[in-house]
């Protein structure tokens, strides 16, 4: 049965927990994060799950705690932002090379210094080599959504690796959406009940967890480990597929809007998203095929499914809302441009900075974004390929 | 209950098993093999292990010494680690997914760079939120992983390789800090300091109230290194004893707030017995270097005498 709600990003990431009901959350408060434990602990307080909350003295903690809960053999949740996830960073690391299924919701918030409580995506970006699964969501549905297929990705015995589900913090965290949410059970049915293969508190098999592993060794871990995460792939997609039978919204690594005839398009994530269709759709009035990729799953890199989308442009740009400090370009930027190249697609490219630290962008700043890709198709070159949009100074 | 140490090591097998790596005359072995000795004999554990000397030489892949269910994940968060594992415990029992008639202690092991420096916020944490479980520090005054670096557990004037002996600068300045008193203070139901000397009986007694005592539980053991310290291998109950008898480290336990000193030698020994056969101390008996034999005899009689005071405060009939 679905459900009309009325509920701000946090609140969705709080629900999908709650329906989820796993037996272990640890968690700590952080700006803009902080709400999803409160709700979470409400419903703990009330009831309303069979949830163990360990309300951990920081987020290093938190990761260590739901690492040794998911080790123990429970399902284990937590939720964080920015400092707290960079607190997190070592025990990162432990997580998946582990091969522990735990999720996480990050509420996407630009990483100190100097301290800014507001969204970019540098806290998500600086762990995208950390063998986490990464995957963002354009609005409060979308979080709740992708929230629901989590646990089934990250426990795949294909995959067995942790999932975060990001969100802009604040943009969407805060803000109040009409979403669609399903009832507990048809929740509970379609996540699952988890039953890991080995775990610490199975007396008829005890085990050991975390070795010293050494030259003989290691190497052949971390292939297998980069090998759950190619393996992820073809599971994210068959989950988004039983996830589209039961609620008729689907899901892929990308999602391509009014991409069929496009000569210029820009790549963004998360909320931008909705700010660059809706420039879309008014530069489409004027005659301009614009179009609009969104990165749904930023780790596995879709890198074929992006230069398959972008092949036929003339030019695009690639939205970063995280500097690469590289003297290159963004994150987003470098992992497209390189998915181009070792897919035989060349189109021509500029990679903006935008957003950071919470500065607004506006349906003025994407036009700006069109018209020099319009630009760069009139004149057939990209003379100053790292640029910054919505800056003062130079851009 | 009687304490019979023959009896025990053959009907309680040893649930850390020869064959791990660490020294010979190291004083952390012995003291895991009693504490989880302390274990029933049904009741299985979930031992978590802080990065350290202890970890890295009992489970190198593909080999591990610990017949129990064991983790380790990083160098700070040995107690934040095993408070999920707890946490799991506790939901998974009460929702009916472990059997309910088993019972899974939790033992966490760390050295005192793991717990009196880089893992006491994790500790902090998990103690004040009263997880069922035990932390044994294991405690050789030094990060002797790395090669015998000064660690806040360091006495004051030993010469480590951070804090070295030299002629301006005579070894480690700063005092030791009292970790024992630190947990004592969380209001936890146990804790207590002991080492391993006459047959281990403080100890296994000890680890016995820890574990079958609900709620967070303490224990700050004394572990001599050979390497760290610099005295012959065999020296190890020798050094232990020393440190027993000059209430260099005293024995001591407290229950719910009551103090309890479990050993009060009759006489004292002066800390120089202590020192002496340690190499290093050497550089404190050079002519001239008597003062800092002096100033460690009067921190040792201080912090004795705040011991004897608190016992008998804290057992002032109402």
């Amino acid at each position: 049965m679905k459900i009309r709600e009325r509920l701000s990003g946090n609140e969705a990431a709080a629900t999908a927990m709650r329906q989820i009901n796993p037996d272990v959350v640890a968690a700590f408060p952080i700006t803009p994060s902080t709400e999803i434990p409160q709700y979470f602990s409400s419903f703990v307080s009330n009831g309303k799950v069979d949830t163990e909350f360990v309300a951990v003295e920081s987020e290093h903690s938190a990761m260590s705690a739901c690492i040794g809960a998911e080790a123990a053999g429970a399902r284990a949740m937590t939720a964080t932002s920015a400092n707290g996830m960079s607190l997190m960073w070592e025990m990162l690391y432990i997580a998946s090379s582990l091969r522990l299924p735990i999720v996480m919701s990050l509420v996407n918030r630009a990483v100190s210094g100097p301290l800014n409580i507001h969204n970019d995506h540098s806290d998500a970006m600086g762990a995208r080599d950390s063998g986490w699964i990464q995957i963002f969501s354009e609005n409060n549905q979308e979080v709740y959504d992708n929230l629901l297929m989590a646990h089934r990705i990250a426990e795949n015995k294909k995959v067995l690796l942790p999932v975060m589900i990001c969100q802009d913090g604040f943009i969407t965290s805060h803000a109040i959406e009409n979403i669609e949410i399903e009832d507990d059970e048809t929740v509970k049915k379609f996540v699952g009940e988890y039953h890991p293969e080995h775990y610490l508190l199975n007396d008829k098999e005890p085990i050991a967890i975390g070795p010293l592993d050494l030259q003989a060794y290691l190497f052949e871990h971390k292939r297998q480990q980069a090998q759950a995460m190619v393996e992820a792939k073809q599971v994210i997609l068959d989950v988004a597929k039983d996830f589209e039978k039961l609620t008729g919204r689907k899901y892929g690594f990308i999602e391509e809007y009014k991409m069929e005839d496009a000569e210029i398009a820009v790549i963004c994530m998360n909320s931008t998203a909705g700010t660059a269709k809706h420039t879309v759709n008014n530069l489409r009035e004027k005659g301009i095929k614009a179009g609009v990729i969104k990165v749904r799953v930023f780790r596995p890199f879709p890198a074929e499914t992006i230069a398959n989308a972008i092949k036929n442009l003339k030019a695009v740009a690639i939205l970063d809302k995280a500097d690469g400090l590289n003297a290159v370009g963004g994150p987003l930027f470098t992992d497209v441009t390189s998915g181009m190249l070792i897919n035989g697609v060349h189109v021509p490219a500029i990679s903006y900075i935008y957003g950071i630290g919470g500065r607004d962008t506006t349906e003025e700043d994407i036009t700006e974004v069109f018209t020099n890709l319009e630009e760069i198709v009139k004149t057939g070159k990209v003379d100053r390929p790292y640029r910054y949009l919505g800056v003062r100074g130079e851009k | 209950m009687g304490y019979n140490l023959k009896e025990i090591m053959a009907e309680k097998p040893s649930r850390l098993t020869s064959g791990h790596r660490m020294c010979a005359g190291c004083g952390a072995p012995p003291i895991a093999r009693m504490v989880l000795r302390a274990l029933k004999p049904e009741d299985h554990a979930v031992i978590c292990n802080a990065t350290g000397c202890m970890e890295v030489s009992t489970f190198i892949y593909p080999y591990t010494a610990w017949t129990d269910s064991f983790i380790h994940t990083a160098f700070e968060c040995a107690a934040a680690t095993e408070s999920g594992v707890e946490a799991a415990y506790k939901s998974m029992k009460r929702q009916g997914k472990l059997p309910q008639d088993k019972n899974t202690k939790f033992i966490t092991f760390g050295g005192d760079g793991g717990t009196y420096d880089i893992g006491i916020q994790s500790m902090s944490g998990a103690f004040e939120r009263g997880h069922d479980m035990v932390y044994v520090c294991y405690d050789n005054g030094a990060y002797m992983n790395t090669g015998i670096q000064r660690s806040s557990a360091t006495p004051k004037f030993a010469d480590t390789t951070t804090s070295p002996a030299g002629s301006v600068i005579p070894g480690k300045m700063q005092s030791r800090k009292d970790l024992t008193e630190i947990m004592v203070s969380h209001h936890i139901p146990y804790a207590a300091q002991t080492l391993a000397v006459n047959n281990f009986k403080d100890l296994y007694e000890k680890a016995e109230k820890a574990i079958y005592t609900e709620g967070p539980a303490f224990l700050n053991v004394l572990a001599p290194c050979p390497r760290g310290w610099g005295y012959p291998t065999e020296d190890l109950m020798l050094i232990n004893k020393l440190a027993m008898e000059t209430c260099y480290w005293p024995l001591y336990e407290v229950i719910n707030g009551k103090y309890k000193i479990n050993y009060k030698p009759k006489e004292k020994k002066p800390i120089e017995e202590f020192l002496r056969p340690q190499k290093r101390f050497r550089h404190m008996f050079e002519p001239g270097n008597e003062w800092m034999i002096q100033e460690f005899q009067k921190e040792v009689d201080s912090r004795w005498q705040a011991l004897l005071d608190l016992e008998e405060i804290t057992n002032k009939e109402e």
